[in-house]
């Protein structure tokens, strides 16, 4: 398929200086509105003439979206528009929530992270190239999944929860906000809404055109970190095919409360491994009251693939994924395979 | 429309607006027979009277559907539902996890639909519901008398009048699109049962099996509201009720059939009574 580069095709920019007014906007113009955050999503789909929205909203102007700002139970709340980069820097963040420093900045490059945002970064598109070549797959609105057929390039993709469509979530920092319980906050028609981190990402099971439940007209506003797990034991780890600029094969975050070697409590998420991100609930209940040992890293490594299926080029996310979550509940140093 | 990775305008599916068009349509179909046969439809009319001998040899209640028959349409029916319910509750903004349940679904109809072709033709009076030139007669000559014109009053109906015959019809016509294609589907989706095979066609037959595919599925909307409709009004619920219990009182068979052309008189109860 030809892709003209360069020349994005016309639309009307509007530029809000609130985030009222920007989900007004939102609200006003539904499904031919484009939101533009840090713009490093969005513009490969205008360049490459796929999305072709009639009005592109930019939410650069807006003040209020930006920064991070402590919460009085001791937590902070990120406006979305704050940059990956600030996010890493931040000093609270740094202290408390070293988890999202540590996802944030392995994100990208420098460069995109100076110009990448938070709210960006957790609700970017998926990466499947012949998704983003524009071909007319089932995210697209089609009627197949070319990565999943019998010639399908799909080294990259899910090898959990697929359904029709095999494309996966490319977030960095999604996973980390997880493990720590995030709230996200958006505005709609009907008011601001906050939900749990692992509840704003939908799989193709229930919608296969979007990554998360943000409708049109829907804008996320901020992101909130509560106290509970500040100062928690935490491990990131995302494993690419070159060290900078690439996204994840595979992602893992866990966050955890552990008391005279004993784990009291976790939470753990990985991404890259399906359409959204994926809290590993069995796991966490599975590791809670145990050492937090290479004994039980394995034991939590083996129960987080349960069910995973891979397709013809992406079997290795399996053991990738066994190791990583070992690794996440035993330490990098414990964690070599046996077996 | 879509443009394949080959540079090809293929279909992919159909327009979803038609999923409204076709429940406004049915809607208002409803609407206007309900008008017409409160304001303006007149008495039903037959020639001829019941011969009382016969009547004397049919029983008391009439059997008309077989508990085969009563099992397949309940069956077809929840299925039906299913699916419909699957396949567009997602496209109006209801969203779930639908692909399962549709498959799953599709393959009860489709092993409904087996059974009861296999049942009718080989232990049923397969002819019974298909039309033929006597009811295609006296259709047109219902409808000449329901538009005020002279025509002679038709004979009482056999097993099945004609409008049931054309709804059967339509619904074979309609199901059996769904059917045929929804099996070929199958090889889209992980379903454990079938390899995946999206090479099975091209992408141009792939996309005219999905427009087909939807095409009657939206049409089944209207068909199955109709069909609804029809089974809850008053005149026709004693039919409604046949399907469930299996039988009707002699009064209505003896006011609406003609018992030389659908036989029940009690020694010959087995004859009529398979559909």
């Amino acid at each position: 398929m030809a892709v003209i580069r360069d020349v994005m095709p016309a639309f009307d920019l509007l530029q809000p200086t609130s985030a009222d007014e920007a989900q007004k906007l939102l609200q006003q113009h539904g499904r031919d509105a484009w939101v533009l955050a840090g713009g490093l999503d969005s513009f490969d789909w205008l360049k490459d003439r796929i999305k072709k929205p009639r009005v592109v909203v930019d939410l650069s102007g807006i003040d209020e979206l930006r920064g991070v700002r402590s919460m009085s139970d001791g937590g902070v709340e990120i406006g979305a528009m704050t940059t990956l980069t600030e996010v890493v820097t931040n000093p609270t963040i740094k202290q408390k929530f070293a988890l999202l420093s540590q996802g944030a900045e392995l994100a990208a490059s420098p460069q995109i992270r100076n110009q990448g945002t938070l709210g960006g970064n957790i609700s970017q598109d998926a990466r499947c190239h012949y998704y983003r070549a524009g071909w007319p797959c089932y995210r697209a609105g089609g009627n197949i999944c070319y990565a999943d057929t019998p010639t399908g390039r799909n080294r990259e993709h899910a090898i959990l929860d697929a359904n029709r469509c095999v494309a996966v979530n490319p977030s960095d920092s999604a996973p980390a906000l997880i493990a720590l319980d995030a709230k996200f906050v958006i505005k709609t028609s009907k008011g601001d809404k906050v939900i749990d981190a692992e509840d704003y990402f939908i799989g193709p099971d229930i919608d296969i055109t979007r990554l998360n439940i943000l409708r049109p007209g829907d804008l996320l506003t901020a992101i909130r970190i509560p106290a509970t797990w500040a100062n928690a034991q935490f491990f990131f780890e995302k494993v690419r095919d070159r060290n900078v600029w690439d996204f994840a094969l595979l992602n893992v975050a866990s966050a955890m409360k552990v008391s005279g070697g004993t784990i009291q409590d976790a939470r753990i998420a990985v991404n890259g491994a399906a359409a959204r991100p994926l809290r590993l609930k069995a796991v966490e209940d599975a590791v809670k009251g145990k050492a937090n040992n290479a004994a039980t890293g394995e034991m939590a490594g083996k129960l987080a693939v349960q069910g995973a299926m891979p397709l013809q080029f992406n079997a290795y996310k399996i053991p990738l994924m066994r190791n990583l979550v070992k690794r996440s509940i035993s330490g990098v140093e414990v964690a070599s395979w046996a077996s | 429309m879509a443009r394949s990775p080959w540079g090809q305008d293929v279909p992919i599916h159909i327009a979803w607006f038609l999923i409204y068009v076709c429940a406004i349509g049915g809607l208002a179909f409803l609407i206007v027979h309900a008008i017409y046969v409160r304001y303006f439809a007149k008495e039903e009319e037959f020639a001829g009277t019941v011969n009382p001998k016969v009547a004397a040899t049919v029983p008391e209640r009439v059997k008309r559907h077989s508990f085969a028959a009563r099992a397949f349409h309940w069956i077809m029916a929840a299925a039906m539902l299913t699916l419909l319910f699957t396949a567009f509750l997602p496209k109006v903004g209801v969203q779930f996890n639908w692909v399962p349940i549709h498959w799953i679904a599709g393959l009860v109809l489709t092993a409904s639909i087996l059974f009861h072709i296999i049942h009718a033709t080989f232990f049923m009076d397969f002819w019974a519901i298909w039309p033929n030139k006597q009811d295609l007669e006296e259709g047109r000559n219902r409808m000449r008398r329901a538009l005020g014109e002279n025509a002679p009053a038709p004979r009482r109906f056999a097993k099945y009048p004609l409008e049931n015959k054309m709804y059967h019809g339509v619904i074979v016509l309609a199901g059996l699109a769904v059917v045929c294609t929804g099996v070929f589907m199958l090889f889209r989706v992980r379903t454990g049962i079938l390899p995946r095979n999206p090479y099975l066609f091209g992408d141009m037959t792939w996309g005219l099996m999905y427009v087909l595919h939807g095409l009657a599925g939206v049409g089944l909307i209207a068909l199955i509201m109709v069909h609804i409709y029809f089974a809850m009004r008053p005149e026709k619920f004693v039919l409604t009720k046949s399907m469930v219990f299996g039988d009707l009182p002699k009064e209505y068979y003896l006011s609406h059939h003609d018992a030389e052309r659908w036989v029940v008189a009690e020694s010959s109860m087995s004859q009529g009574a398979s559909d």
